[in-house]
C-alpha cells in the first residue's frame, strides 16, 4: 500500500489528472440519482430552453433537464462499455490463452477466423450486425464484445505464447496440473501488466466505439439518457450559437482522454523503457 | 526476386478470399432478418399470391447460393439491384456519392501524410524532449476524442462563431467549381485531418524510434558518423517499409472515419448514405454500401502488406 502511494506521489500530472477525472466519473454513475436534480426521463419544461436558475444546462429537444440527462449518461454510458469491455476480455482471454496453450489446429483455426472478423472494418461490421438482430442493449453488448473480442484475442494469444514456454509450466505440467488450472495460475498472473493496460486502450476504443454508434442512431436507444444520442438529439442547436449539446461530448472526450493520460503511464512504468 | 513475387502473391491471394468471405458474410446476414425483401417492400398490403409473384420476379425463391450468385455479380458489372425506398438503381445511387466521399477522404489524406510523418520524424528524433513531450499529449486528447466532438467543436466555432465556412457541406451541386467545392468541404476534411494525423503520427514515431534502437544504428554512431547521414543512410531505408505500412492502414481507417464525419456534416457521401439507408432498413442498398466499405478497406490493408514487403530491403537483397 505505501508504495502503491509512492508510486501514485511521483507520477506525472497527466496520471494523477487522469485519475482524478476517473473517480469523479464513477462517483457521478453510482450517485447519479441523488445528484441529479431532476429524473433521467421526466419532462419538465418546455423544449430547448436556455439555461437559468431552475435548469443549468437549459432542457433538450423533449422538454427533459439537460443536467440531469448528462448525470444519469455517466451511469448508463459509462456501464454498458464497461460490460462489453470486460466481455470482450473474458472470451478474447480465454480463447487466447487456450490457443497459446493448444497450439496446432485449435490455435490455427481460432486465429484464421479472428484474421477474417478482423478484416471487416469493425464500425461497418457493427452497424450491419446491429441493423440486423435490432438495438437492444443486450445485443449492442454482445456485437460489440465479440468484435472487440478479436483485438484481446491477439494480444493475449501472443503474450500466452511466451509464458507457455517457460519452465514453471513445463513444471506444472508435469506434476499433472490441467489446462484450465494452468492458464488461471500459471499464464493469467504473468500476463496481467499488459492485460490491464490494453483493457484501458479496449475500454476507450469501446467507449468511442458505443458513442458512435449512438450517434448514428444504432447504439443506445432513447429515452435512456447517453452522451451519444444526447449529441444526436440536440445537434441542431449548435447552428443557432448554443453550445448546450457540446457538453455530452467533450463529457466522452474527457473520460478517454483520463483513460488515456493514466495508460500511457502505466505503460511507461511497466515496460520500464525510457521511450 | 522471387521470393518477393511467392509473398506478394500469397497476399493477393488471401485478400482475393477474405473479399470472398467478407461478401459471402454480407449476403447470408441479411437472411437472418425476419421476412424477406418482398415482405418489406409489401408491408401490410401483402397477400400470400402477391408475396408469390413479387419473390419470382425478384428471384427470391431461388436457393441462396444462385441468388448470392446473382448479387455478387451485379455488383462487380454495376448492377447492384434497386433500392426499396425509392426504387433507383443503386449504382447510380452509389457512383455520385461515392466520388464525393473520395474527394473528401483524399483532400484529408493530401494534408495529414506528409503533415504526419515529418511531425513522427521530428518526435522521434528529439524523442523525450520538450517538443515529443508536447506532441504526445496534443495527439493523445486527440485520439480520445470521438470525431463528432471535433466536428461539433470545429462548426462551432468556424461555421457559427467566426462564419468563415459553411457548417453543412452541400456539394451536391453539379456546376460547383473546384475551390468552391474544396471551401465547402473544409471543415470536415479538417475534422478527419485533426483525428488522423494524430493516430498515423504516433504510429510513424513508434516506428523510426523501433529501427533508431537497432544495433545496426548504435554501430553506425560508434563509427562516427554524422547524425544526418546515419538518418539518411542507414534509418530511412529500414523505416520506409513501416512507414508505407502506417500510412495505408491509417487511409484505411479515414476511410471509415468518413461515416460519423459525413453524419454531422451532411455532406452527401457513402457513408451517410449507408447510415440514412439503415435507419430506413433499406437492406439492398446497405448491403451495397457495406461492401463497397469493406472492399476498400480490405484492398488499403492489402496495399499495405505488398507495400512494406516490397520496401523491405532486407526481403529486396536476399542473402
Amino acid at each position: 500500500m505505501q508504495r502503491f502511494i509512492r508510486t501514485l506521489a511521483g507520477a506525472p500530472l497527466t496520471a494523477k489528472l487522469g485519475l482524478a477525472i476517473i473517480a469523479l466519473y464513477l462517483f457521478t454513475a453510482v450517485f447519479a440519482p441523488l445528484l441529479a436534480p431532476y429524473g433521467e426521463r421526466a419532462i419538465v419544461g418546455a423544449q430547448y430552453l436556455g439555461p437559468g436558475p431552475d435548469h443549468w444546462l437549459g432542457t433538450d429537444n423533449l422538454g427533459r433537464d439537460m443536467l440531469s440527462r448528462v448525470i444519469f449518461g455517466a451511469r448508463n454510458t459509462v456501464f454498458i462499455a464497461l460490460i462489453a469491455t470486460m466481455l470482450a476480455f473474458l472470451i478474447g482471454v480465454v480463447m487466447g490463452f487456450t490457443a497459446a496453450v493448444s497450439r496446432g489446429l485449435v490455435d490455427q483455426i481460432l486465429s484464421r477466423v479472428v484474421d477474417g472478423i478482423m478484416s471487416i472494418p469493425i464500425l461497418i461490421f457493427g452497424l450491419l450486425l446491429l441493423t440486423v438482430f435490432g438495438t437492444s442493449i443486450p445485443v449492442l453488448i454482445t456485437v460489440i464484445a465479440v468484435l472487440e473480442s478479436t483485438r484481446v484475442y491477439r494480444l493475449a494469444r501472443a503474450v500466452g505464447m511466451n509464458i507457455v514456454v517457460m519452465d514453471y509450466v513445463e513444471a506444472a505440467y508435469l506434476r499433472g496440473e490441467g489446462t484450465w488450472w494452468i492458464m488461471r495460475h500459471e499464464i493469467l498472473p504473468n500476463a496481467l501488466s499488459p492485460l490491464i493496460a490494453e483493457f484501458g486502450l479496449r475500454f476507450c476504443f469501446v467507449f468511442l466505439f458505443i458513442s458512435a454508434l449512438s450517434f448514428l442512431g444504432l447504439g443506445i436507444q432513447p429515452p435512456t439518457a447517453d452522451w451519444g444520442s444526447m449529441v444526436r438529439a440536440n445537434a441542431s442547436l449548435i447552428s443557432f450559437g448554443d453550445p448546450t449539446p457540446l457538453i455530452p461530448a467533450a463529457a466522452i472526450a474527457v473520460l478517454t482522454v483520463a483513460v488515456n493520460f493514466v495508460v500511457d503511464w502505466f505503460l511507461y512504468n511497466v515496460s520500464g523503457l525510457q521511450e | 526476386m522471387g521470393a518477393i513475387l511467392k509473398l506478394v502473391a500469397q497476399r493477393l491471394a488471401l485478400g482475393l478470399l477474405i473479399l470472398f468471405a467478407v461478401s459471402v458474410f454480407i449476403t447470408f446476414v441479411v437472411e437472418l432478418l425476419p421476412g424477406d425483401t418482398c415482405q418489406a417492400l409489401m408491408g401490410q398490403s401483402a397477400t400470400p399470391d402477391t408475396l408469390h409473384a413479387c419473390r419470382q420476379e425478384m428471384g427470391l425463391d431461388r436457393p441462396a447460393a444462385l441468388r448470392y450468385y446473382d448479387w455478387i455479380t451485379g455488383m462487380l458489372t454495376g448492377d447492384m439491384g434497386r433500392s426499396l425506398a425509392n426504387k433507383t438503381p443503386i449504382a447510380e445511387l452509389l457512383g455520385e456519392r461515392a466520388a464525393n466521399t473520395f474527394f473528401l477522404a483524399g483532400l484529408a489524406a493530401a494534408v495529414t501524410v506528409p503533415l504526419a510523418i515529418i511531425l513522427g520524424m521530428l518526435a522521434a528524433l528529439f524523442r523525450n524532449r520538450g517538443f515529443d513531450r508536447g506532441v504526445n499529449v496534443v495527439t493523445l486528447t486527440f485520439i480520445s476524442f470521438p470525431e463528432f466532438f471535433v466536428a461539433y467543436l470545429l462548426i462551432y466555432l468556424f461555421a457559427v462563431k467566426a462564419g468563415w465556412f459553411p457548417g453543412i457541406s452541400n456539394v451536391s451541386a453539379s456546376d460547383l467549381g473546384l475551390w468552391e467545392r474544396i471551401y465547402r468541404t473544409i471543415l470536415p476534411a479538417l475534422t478527419l485531418t485533426l483525428v488522423v494525423t494524430a493516430h498515423m503520427m504516433r504510429m510513424t514515431r513508434a516506428a523510426i524510434v523501433n529501427v533508431l534502437a537497432s544495433p545496426y544504428i548504435e554501430t553506425a554512431e560508434l563509427k562516427g558518423l554524422g547524425r544526418w547521414r546515419i538518418i539518411a543512410r542507414h534509418a530511412l531505408p529500414n523505416a520506409l517499409s513501416p512507414i508505407v505500412n502506417v500510412v495505408a492502414i491509417n487511409l484505411a481507417w479515414l476511410i471509415v472515419g468518413v461515416v460519423v464525419v459525413e453524419t454531422v456534416f451532411v455532406y452527401p457521401g457513402l457513408g451517410q448514405l449507408l447510415v440514412e439507408s439503415m435507419s430506413k432498413r433499406d437492406m439492398p442498398v446497405v448491403q451495397a454500401g457495406s461492401m463497397i466499405f469493406a472492399a476498400v478497406y480490405v484492398l488499403l490493408n492489402l496495399v499495405a502488406d505488398i507495400l512494406s514487403i516490397v520496401t523491405n530491403p532486407r526481403l529486396m537483397h536476399p542473402r
